[in-house]
């Protein structure tokens, strides 16, 4: 098969998932939200190190976040996916740091790695399709103290949720999990795109690079 | 102008599915991939130096494992000159048996099977099927989760699904936290149906074989393994430290079987542009080769990257085909949601429900879906007299029996007292008498009543520190007066001591007596050989509470 014969299958999948992307939530368009729409500014400031404050939470995005993919599988913009977690940490007290994980893109780990860096051995872990993780460093890295692994129940209410709870932990209070949300249809209308936007994901690994500290700016 | 014909198909449920066009450049192709690699073995002095068009120089660890213990070699270079398409005609053909076919397949490389089966249509399968299941009779295992983790829920829904003639029962968590309570509601609920029942807690590895280690689940099944290097490596793991799980399931006298499924690798990013079906059969060959005696395959929570793209199904049908072929136990899948259609979900699950296998399901929903925690399976709880009249239908046995609506909730209520005595017995969390009387006559967590999680979280944590054993929870169903529960529960403790049913697809009956490919291995040769629906089973298959009797008018 050649480049454009490649090209042209390619450009089909993204059309598609598009078409699927825009069929989603509520008829909101894919792409902005209500809230009004912001550029996510990312840039890396060197290697992540080991947090020593106890009451921050850390959060750490997947490759593609809030850079090569903009929004998650249901389309909420990445921008306001992150201004969520982070006023939940808030809400409660806490601060935060956001990192940017390079060796894999398995949510668990990705989670893991937060919270290993994290002052008070919480983190979060979240995929550019929007499953997420809370983590906490002293549990084996496939376990977690809550997972929301399917992410097309996951909205911004629910974000805000994860990090207010996720906050909670750091504190050492032992929150009620975010109500588990389940839907068998999800799979059926997702799967496939899901995949293409973890290849997509994946396709930005870099087992050289160390997990890389973030500066975040909305504009 | 809008056609009002197209209109009326774009509002059908099959177009809520997603789709997707063929990727092979990474993987996303169900079988016959142009990428696929060619066939070939070469041994040199006892060693597979070449396998599959890689020279062992080459081989990544995968290809290591597979060479060094997946492949019977005294006949593998023969085997893999022989024709596919002559060795598929041995699969289906009546008049080879079983067993020859067996000799053949433990002989095959990874590439050589699936370019066999990939000659294959999906009817020439099933034969190969019927011919290729480890175990004479069929069987189906069930989910019994809910979206509350709620435990008496778990009870009751677990001894109503022993009653409709699951042999095993699955559960697992919302909250991972939960696992402990669910691990032994399922237990306790699935003894109260039926003794003999086997229940698993499907968690985090480390978990889940503490809960197995412990007594509070007869087996394991999401051991899951995958076809290329790099998903494996994305999960910290390794063949060997798989198999080394696995020899940890065997060494307590537990039942275990491997997971995998066409889609795993295309879905976490890595498939190296080869075919799902090429790296399904990759993962059971890893299975063979780290000696668990079964596996759980057919794309199970990954089906809905196979059944978006052509021919999906197709090699769902394909890689169960290939873990029989290689003697293992199969549980079939047909579990997971795939589609909105009911006229699609029916359509693939009749690839595995007409030849039958070990577990047909693996498994069906014992709840209403919106419970199931698996994420939706393909059949539920709603489906559970759909699935009785196909059977009845088609004259085959899928494995479920129609049951009266006064026994099943006689032991939904049953189940919920016996968890209420445990509970009060172990010194955890209340059971009232309300939630009890809930879960007898509810169809799902709507209709319960919520607890208080964070005190059911801390309860848990409390008695696994505790060191609670199953031992544990048989004297607390003794005191509470369960005896019978009690010896149930007992009589699956000792079966780990027994360890008779690590044999190839075990099942037990409700004396505790193993049935497996061993002592009862499948004969099939054609018309009326292999199972036989027996007149009693007849009897009993056809007699739907629904059916008028000619009598009666």
């Amino acid at each position: 098969m050649d480049e454009k014969t490649l090209k042209g299958i390619i450009e089909e999948v993204m059309k598609e998932m598009a078409l699927v992307g825009a069929a989603a939530p509520a008829g909101k368009p894919a792409g902005r939200s209500e809230h009004g729409t912001t550029t996510l500014m990312i840039s890396e400031g060197g290697q992540a190190e080991r947090g020593t404050n106890p009451r921050e939470v850390v959060i750490a995005l997947a490759p593609a976040f809030g850079g090569k993919q903009t929004q998650t599988i249901i389309g909420l913009p990445h921008d306001q996916v992150l201004k969520e977690i982070c006023a939940g940490i808030e809400e409660e007290g806490l601060s935060h740091r956001i990192i940017r994980s390079f060796k894999t893109a398995d949510v668990g780990f990705i989670a893991h790695e937060a919270a290993k860096l994290s002052g008070s051995g919480i983190g979060i872990g979240i995929q550019s399709r929007g499953t997420t993780v809370i983590h906490q460093k002293d549990l084996p890295p496939l376990s977690n103290l809550e997972l929301f692994s399917q992410s097309p129940l996951i909205d911004l209410e629910t974000f805000r949720a994860i990090g207010k709870n996720a906050a909670k932990y750091a504190k050492g209070e032992s929150p009620s999990p975010v109500p588990v949300r389940n839907d068998q249809m999800a799979r059926p209308k997702y799967q496939a795109i899901a995949a293409l936007l973890h290849i997509k994901e994946t396709q930005l690994l870099d087992p050289q690079k160390k997990t890389q500290e973030l500066r975040v700016d909305y504009r | 102008m809008k056609s009002k014909r197209f209109e009326a198909l774009d509002a059908r449920p099959v177009n809520q599915d997603g789709y997707v066009t063929e990727w092979p450049e990474v993987g996303l192709m169900a079988m016959n991939s142009p990428n696929d690699p060619k066939p070939s073995i070469r041994i040199e002095a006892g060693k597979v130096v070449e396998l599959d068009g890689k020279q062992r120089a080459d081989f990544d660890m995968i290809d290591t494992f597979i060479a060094d213990y997946g492949i019977r070699l005294d006949n593998a270079e023969a085997v893999c000159k022989m024709d596919s398409l002559d060795l598929a005609r041995k699969l289906v053909d009546i008049n080879v048996p079983r067993a020859e076919v067996v000799k053949l397949t433990t002989s095959m490389t990874p590439a050589k099977i699936t370019e066999v089966v990939g000659t294959m249509t999906v009817l020439e399968m099933m034969m190969a099927v019927a011919k290729m299941r480890a175990r004479l009779t069929p069987a189906n295992q069930c989910h019994v989760t809910n979206l509350k983790d709620n435990p008496v829920q778990i009870a009751a829904d677990a001894a109503e699904a022993s009653l409709r003639g699951f042999a095993e029962e699955e559960t697992t968590v919302g909250i991972g936290r939960y696992a402990p309570f669910n691990a032994m509601a399922i237990m306790v609920g699935a003894q109260v149906g039926r003794p003999g029942i086997l229940t698993q807690c499907a968690v985090e590895e480390a978990t889940e074989l503490n809960l197995g280690m412990r007594g509070f689940t007869a087996y394991a099944e999401t051991v899951s393994v995958y076809g290329t290097e790099a998903v494996f490596m994305d999960g910290d793991d390794t063949p060997w430290s798989k198999a080394f799980l696995a020899s940890c399931y065997a060494s307590r006298g537990l039942k275990m079987r491997f997971t995998s499924g066409t889609g795993s690798e295309v879905q976490m990013g890595y498939a190296e542009g080869k075919s799902m079906l090429y790296l399904e059969s990759r993962c059971i060959y890893i299975t063979k080769a780290a000696g668990s005696q079964g596996i759980q395959n057919g794309s199970v929570s990954c089906v809905g990257v196979p059944a978006a793209v052509p021919g999906g199904i197709r090699a769902i049908l394909a890689e169960n085909l290939i873990a029989m072929a290689l003697d293992l136990e199969c549980a079939s899948s047909n579990d997971q949601t795939f589609t909105h259609s009911d006229l699609r979900r029916v359509a693939r699950s009749l690839m595995q429900f007409v030849p039958g296998t070990d577990f047909i399901c693996s498994g069906y929903s014992a709840t209403p879906n919106y419970d199931n925690m698996f994420a939706g399976s393909n059949w539920d709880a709603d489906d559970y007299d759909d699935w009785l009249i196909i059977q009845r239908d088609l004259k085959v046995d899928g494995g479920l029996v129609p049951v009266l609506e006064a026994d099943v909730v006689a032991a939904r209520n049953k189940a919920a007292k016996a968890l209420q005595a445990v509970f009060k017995n172990l010194g955890l969390t209340e059971i009232t008498d309300a939630e009890v009387e809930a879960a007898t006559y509810a169809r799902g967590s709507q209709d319960m009543p919520a607890r208080n999680v964070v005190e059911d979280l801390k309860s848990a944590e409390d008695m696994m520190k505790r060191g609670t054993t199953g031992v544990d929870i048989v004297k607390a169903l003794s005191k509470g007066g369960y005896e019978d529960v009690a010896a149930a529960v007992f009589g699956m403790l000792k079966q780990r001591v027994a360890g008779d049913y690590l044999h190839t697809s075990a099942i037990l009956t409700r004396d505790f007596e193993v049935i497996s490919a061993v002592n009862q291995p499948n004969d099939y040769r054609g018309p009326q050989t292999g199972y036989q629906i027996s007149d009693e089973k007849w009897a009993i298959l056809q007699n739907i509470r629904q059916a008028i009797s000619p009598e009666s008018i």
